[in-house]
């Protein structure tokens, strides 16, 4: 565009004056300065490098001049908007970096908050101790065996040298399932799976049996018709008691922490001789370091051996059960044996989320 | 059996100054269980002393006849005036000798003993009972000293009554009976402190004379291997039983009655044989001893009339006729080796007395101590074992004790009419014990040991046909023992008995700690691993885990709205469950897991997410009893499958029950309720932890007690029903009392097939293309259906369906929803063409048009 025949405006061409553009990067600088947002600094730009802002005024009136006086002028205007540009450069950057601070800021929350959106469920600790105990033993190379709840007499007593008229079988506190003569008991003991173990498998046999026993006992704090036992049976050539006592302090430590120590009281159970009853000592016991009784052992008896088609001239054995509620009482001090029982949520909550 | 350390020293010589605590370590060490320790010496503390009863003023107008006596107690009271003493016993006259605590002391309990005023007169002191002293139950009355005891006012009366000892109380292993005695006691420790023992059975005793004592008939020589008798006549029936054997029988748990009945039941406690004494006067004619005739009736001491069985032994008085039992079977007097008959029994003008002294059956007393529920101290020592040898012995001491403290003339005639086999000979290979315990017992050591406790150790010349050859502990080998165990030993009958004697005389703590070497191992069963896997599963969606006792009421079959014929009404009985009300085991978890529910409802908690894993039973209707088995030999496979198809069926199951919310309230959002979506999402949760592929996994509607009917889903797999889920039976819900809208999930783990081998995915780098489809069914089309249509019609490209919506609404006509799927298409070798996608979406929609009658939405 050409102005060549427009009449001579002083007050256009005064935009080119030298002061008037250093008043345009003032203004330009200064505006941009009051700007604390990005949003409020865009808004500056078309009224400072804008079509109509004055340093884009200026450059149009560069053409009117006299040719001797357009290169200094179109110097002077570029240096201006340079300027111009290099201040709204300038803020951009610090009210952008600004506002990233601002927003972080805004942000913030209050972490303390409690999230619990997810319930949190458990194991039962019996389930968790059981698996423990079958997880060492497996360790040790034994397999884990199962058996019924409801069982044979049979293989209850009679298999485990525990005839019909012996006292032994009346100390059992037996829950018998009718009717009369039906043969059938709720296991007294896990030893059961000694039985069924025996009859179905060929020796070597190292199995361990954690399950579910039944006894007639009324429910207090130290009592529960239903109780739990962990049992372990070796049956193997030259197996002997000097095995049992290292397998039950090895056992021991596992449990109860490196400190643990075992000792015997000569015992007698019909399926074992010679038996003993087992003893455990370790530091943490709530009362104080101590001995507590822990459960019985003993060298299978031959008798049970035979019974079972097993030759003792050729294997030898032992076995050993213990009470698992006794021992997650005695481990983690808890008193009242109702309390593994009643299924109130709080008590498996606290003890029954680790493995 | 409780026993005091004073009588043990009269046969054993355990050192003077031996601590108690020493003491109860050796019976311990010999594995006799140490119940309680009562150190009677300290029981009572301040002034305990005899007084002499000089007045008894008896007070009148209270509610109960009450005495203000005086009593001499010598100078102990400080001033020699006679003690002033309130007492509300009456057993007693001026002149008695009695035992007195004075102000200051404190009786067992913590009981203080002080001065005050009572019924109106200044009480200093108190005048005890046995049983304020713990000396036993008797509170009948005050402790009068019998004539015998020289004590006089004053002196100190814990000896006098025996507050200077400490009582053991002992529990004995079944195997060994003659721990029940003092005799088998004082040998167990003259054992553990290597001290000499004085067996009070080493009496000389006069063997059975030609002429019987009383005529006597044994029928059943199995049931009764020995019986003798011998008379005393003239007997003084006023002789009281001296104090000393009063007190240990106290002590020992057993009332006085009368000096001949006192002396049998401390033969008893001494050596172990129990006795009875009869009045031979009021038996009519000779004894015949004999299994009873069923439905016999014999009216015990205890004056229970019992009705008796075949099995039990009877002694009878065949003076007296018996219709039932036959000529000459007399009526039974006496339950034989279990309790006495009244008619025979020892009275207060009893002048003739009949010892007996037996050996019976030991499985007989067991089944007949069971069987009439009577577990008498008799009964207890016969069925754990009794000397055979000891009758004679019995009866001589208890014939001395007799003319020494009643009078009377003993017979002269001894009965004994004794079919006791002899002991058959032990073969012990000497180095049994060896290779048992892991610790070297030499030869001579195994023999000292067994001769220690009483057995006849021979050498054997067999060498021993078994042979376990390298395995062991090696030597030894080849050197046989023939050992006889002792008459008093009937529980060593195995070499593996005798293995015990060696390891526990030498010392349970000798045997070293070696840990075996298991054979290698297969770690879980997949059935233990999946078990695990549906526990973790569930315990980290929320649920907790409980274990309900499996007893359960009748009445829980209708109450759960079980039909006429369920498989699951019918269940296992208790003969005898602790509550007549629980007889049942289980055949559902849901029974008793509910009822945790419930508790833990009663406990405040109302959001619950609750799961249990355990066997439900369900009963073998009509497969009778079990065949018998042996124990000699292993049954046969046969015999063994026979016996254990009686056994009730186990299975495994797994089930939830939810109620409030499942997922919380909270700062950030409203709670949302546990629903009958979310049980089922259980149970598909379960079988995907249990590894059951999806594609095997069918949910269809059903209706399955104690469901709601329309809310609840049956989980098949494989076409096999495993289980139920959803919202149960508004009707259940009421009659349990339950929260409304209570949602419950059971399956059976043992149902589910073994998990397969999973074949890997082809999984695709290339782009999929999505498509959404809204497809318009039948309400009555169940989702699952238009799923699979889609599925078989999309074919290979087809990655996911996902059903993001469901809706019904006018528009689309009454009846009728849309539920809209997001397809997910991928190829494994390119990238799809759209035209690719939208001919497989076009197959997928067909085959729901073809085979549901569906319609597009939109189309």
């Amino acid at each position: 565009m050409s102005y060549r025949n427009d009449p001579y405006d002083p007050k256009q061409v005064a935009l080119l004056d030298p002061a008037a553009l250093a008043a345009a990067v003032a203004d330009a600088t200064k505006a941009f300065t009051a700007a604390t947002d990005p949003d409020a600094l865009t808004a500056l730009r078309p009224a400072h490098l804008g079509d109509r802002s004055p340093v884009s005024l200026a450059r149009r009136e560069i053409g009117a001049l006299p040719p001797a006086a357009k290169s200094d002028a179109g110097k002077r205007v570029n240096e201006a908007r340079r300027a111009i540009e290099t201040a709204y450069a300038d803020r951009a950057e610090v009210v952008e970096r600004e506002q990233a601070e601002r927003v972080l800021v805004e942000e913030r929350v209050d972490v303390t908050l409690p999230y619990d959106r997810r319930p949190r469920g458990a194991r039962h600790p019996l389930s968790t101790l059981m698996e423990s105990i079958s997880d060492l033993f497996v360790g040790m190379g034994y397999e884990v065996a199962e058996g019924p709840e409801v069982d044979l007499e049979w293989v209850n007593f009679d298999a485990l040298n525990i005839p019909a008229d012996h006292p032994a079988r009346g100390l059992m506190d037996t829950f018998h399932i009718a009717p009369e003569g039906s043969g059938l008991v709720l296991r007294t003991h896990t030893s059961t799976v000694q039985t069924r173990t025996m009859l179905s498998r060929t020796p070597p046999i190292y199995v361990i049996v954690p399950g579910r026993v039944y006894r007639t006992d009324e429910v207090d704090a130290t009592h529960s018709p239903v109780f739990h036992q962990a049992e372990g049976l070796v049956v193997d050539k030259g197996i002997t008691m000097a095995h049992l006592r290292g397998t039950l302090d090895h056992f021991a430590r596992a449990i109860f922490g490196p400190e643990a120590k075992t000792r015997w009281r000569p015992h007698y159970f019909p399926f074992t001789e010679p038996s003993a009853e087992f003893d455990v000592w370790f530091p943490e016991h709530r009362d104080g370091p101590q001995w507590v009784e822990w459960g019985g052992c003993g060298m299978v008896n031959p008798r049970v051996l035979r019974a079972c088609g097993v030759d003792p001239e050729v294997y030898s054995g032992f076995a050993f059960g213990m009470g698992i509620d006794r021992t997650l009482m005695v481990r983690h001090g808890v008193s009242d044996i109702r309390h593994l029982f009643e299924g109130d949520v709080r008590f498996s909550r606290a003890l029954g989320t680790g493995a | 059996m409780r026993v005091s350390v004073s009588w043990l020293r009269e046969y054993v010589d355990l050192p003077a100054d031996l601590p108690t605590g020493d003491l109860e370590q050796a019976l311990i060490d010999l594995g006799i269980e140490v119940e309680s320790v009562v150190d009677l010496r300290a029981s009572v503390t301040g002034q305990l002393v005899v007084g002499e009863v000089r007045e008894i003023e008896e007070l009148t107008g209270f509610k109960k006849p009450i005495r203000f006596c005086r009593v001499d107690v010598g100078d102990a009271n400080g001033t020699g005036e006679p003690q002033e003493i309130v007492c509300g016993a009456r057993n007693f006259a001026p002149g008695d000798r009695v035992v007195v605590i004075l102000p200051g002391g404190v009786l067992p309990g913590g009981f203080a003993i002080g001065a005050r005023k009572t019924y109106g007169h200044n009480s200093a002191g108190m005048i005890c009972s046995a049983k304020e002293l713990g000396l036993g139950e008797d509170h009948s009355g005050i402790i009068v000293l019998p004539p015998d005891v020289a004590a006089k006012p004053g002196d100190d009366a814990r000896p006098v009554v025996g507050l200077d000892d400490v009582v053991f109380e002992l529990e004995i292993t079944p195997d060994r009976g003659y721990g029940l005695s003092l005799r088998g006691l004082a040998r167990e420790l003259s054992h553990a402190f290597d001290v000499p023992l004085r067996d009070p059975a080493l009496v000389p005793a006069p063997t059975g004379t030609e002429a019987p004592a009383y005529p006597v008939e044994v029928r059943d020589p199995i049931g009764c291997d020995r019986f003798a008798a011998r008379m005393v006549r003239g007997v003084d029936p006023t002789a009281p039983t001296p104090s000393w054997m009063q007190q240990r029988l106290v002590t020992a748990g057993i009332r006085s009655i009368s000096l001949p009945v006192d002396i049998t039941n401390y033969v008893m406690l001494e050596l172990g044989q129990p006795m009875h004494a009869f009045d031979a006067d009021r038996i009519a004619g000779p004894l015949v001893v004999r299994r009873a005739e069923p439905g016999e009736k014999l009216t015990t001491l205890d004056g229970v009339q019992r009705v008796l069985a075949g099995d039990d032994m009877v002694i009878c008085d065949a003076g007296l006729d018996n219709a039932l039992a036959g000529e000459g079977a007399g009526v039974p007097i006496s339950l034989a080796a279990v309790m006495g008959g009244e008619t025979s029994e020892v009275v207060a003008g009893t002048t003739n007395v009949l010892f007996e002294a037996a050996h019976w059956d030991p499985a007989m007393v067991g089944r007949t101590a069971r069987r009439h529920k009577l577990f008498s101290e008799a009964a207890k020592r016969w069925e754990r074992g009794v000397d055979p040898a000891l009758p004679l012995v019995a009866l001589e001491r208890a014939v001395r004790l007799l003319t020494e403290h009643g009078g009377g003339t003993p017979g002269a005639e001894i009965l004994d009419i004794d079919h006791v086999r002899p002991r058959t000979p032990i073969t012990l290979p000497a180095d049994l014990p060896t290779r048992r315990v892991g610790v070297e017992y030499p030869p001579a050591r195994v023999v000292a040991l067994l001769e220690r406790v009483g057995c006849t150790v021979a050498q054997g010349a067999d060498r021993l046909a078994e042979d376990p050859g390298a395995v062991g502990v090696a030597s030894g080998a080849g050197v046989a023992l023939s050992v006889t165990p002792p008459s008093w030993r009937p529980d060593l009958t195995d070499p593996a008995d005798l293995v015990e004697e060696v390891v526990r005389l030498d010392g349970y703590d000798r045997v070293p700690s070696v840990l075996p070497t298991a054979s290698p191992g297969r770690g879980l069963t997949p059935r233990q691993r999946r078990r695990r896997a549906v526990a973790w599963s569930l315990a980290e969606r929320g649920y907790v885990e409980v274990l309900a006792h499996p007893f359960v009421s009748p009445e829980l079959a209708d109450l759960l709205g079980l039909s006429a014929d369920d498989p699951r009404r019918p269940a296992v009985r208790l003969a005898n469950p602790l509550s007549e009300e629980e007889p049942l085991l289980r055949t559902t978890l849901l029974g008793p897991l509910l009822g945790i529910l419930k508790r833990n409802l009663g406990r405040g908690h109302r959001d619950l997410a609750l799961y249990e894993i355990g066997a439900v039973f369900h009963p073998r209707v009509g497969a009778g009893s079990p065949p018998a088995m042996g124990v000699d030999r292993r049954p046969t496979d046969e015999e063994f499958a026979a016996a254990d198809a009686v056994v009730p069926a186990q299975p495994v199951h797994v089930a939830v029950v939810l109620t409030g919310d499942l997922d919380p309230a909270g700062w950030w959002a409203p709670g949302r309720a546990a629903g009958w979506a979310d049980a089922i999402e259980a149970a598909r949760d379960v079988l995907a932890a249990a590894g059951v592929p999806d594609e095997g996994v069918e949910v269809r509607a059903a209706e399955y007690a104690p469901w709601h009917p329309g809310r609840c889903a049956e989980l098949r797999v494989d076409g096999t029903v495993v289980g139920h889920a959803g919202e149960l039976h508004p009707a259940v819900v009421a009659a349990l009392e339950l929260p409304r809208r209570t949602c419950a999930m059971e399956l059976s783990l043992d149902a589910l097939p073994s998990a397969p081998v999973t074949p890997a995915p082809t999984v695709s780098g290339f782009p999929p293309a999505l498509i959404d489809v809204a497809l318009v069914v039948d309400e009555s089309v169940p989702a699952e259906q238009v799923r699979r249509a889609l599925e078989a019609g999309a074919g290979e490209l087809l990655e996911d369906v996902r059903l993001f919506d469901v809706y019904s609404g006018e528009q689309l006509g009454a009846g009728r929803r849309s539920l809209a799927y997001k397809l997910t298409f991928r190829a494994p070798d390119r990238t799809l063409t759209v035209e690719e996608a939208v001919a497989a979406r076009d197959a997928a929609v067909a085959v729901a048009v073809e085979r549901l009658g569906a319609t597009l939405r939109g189309a």
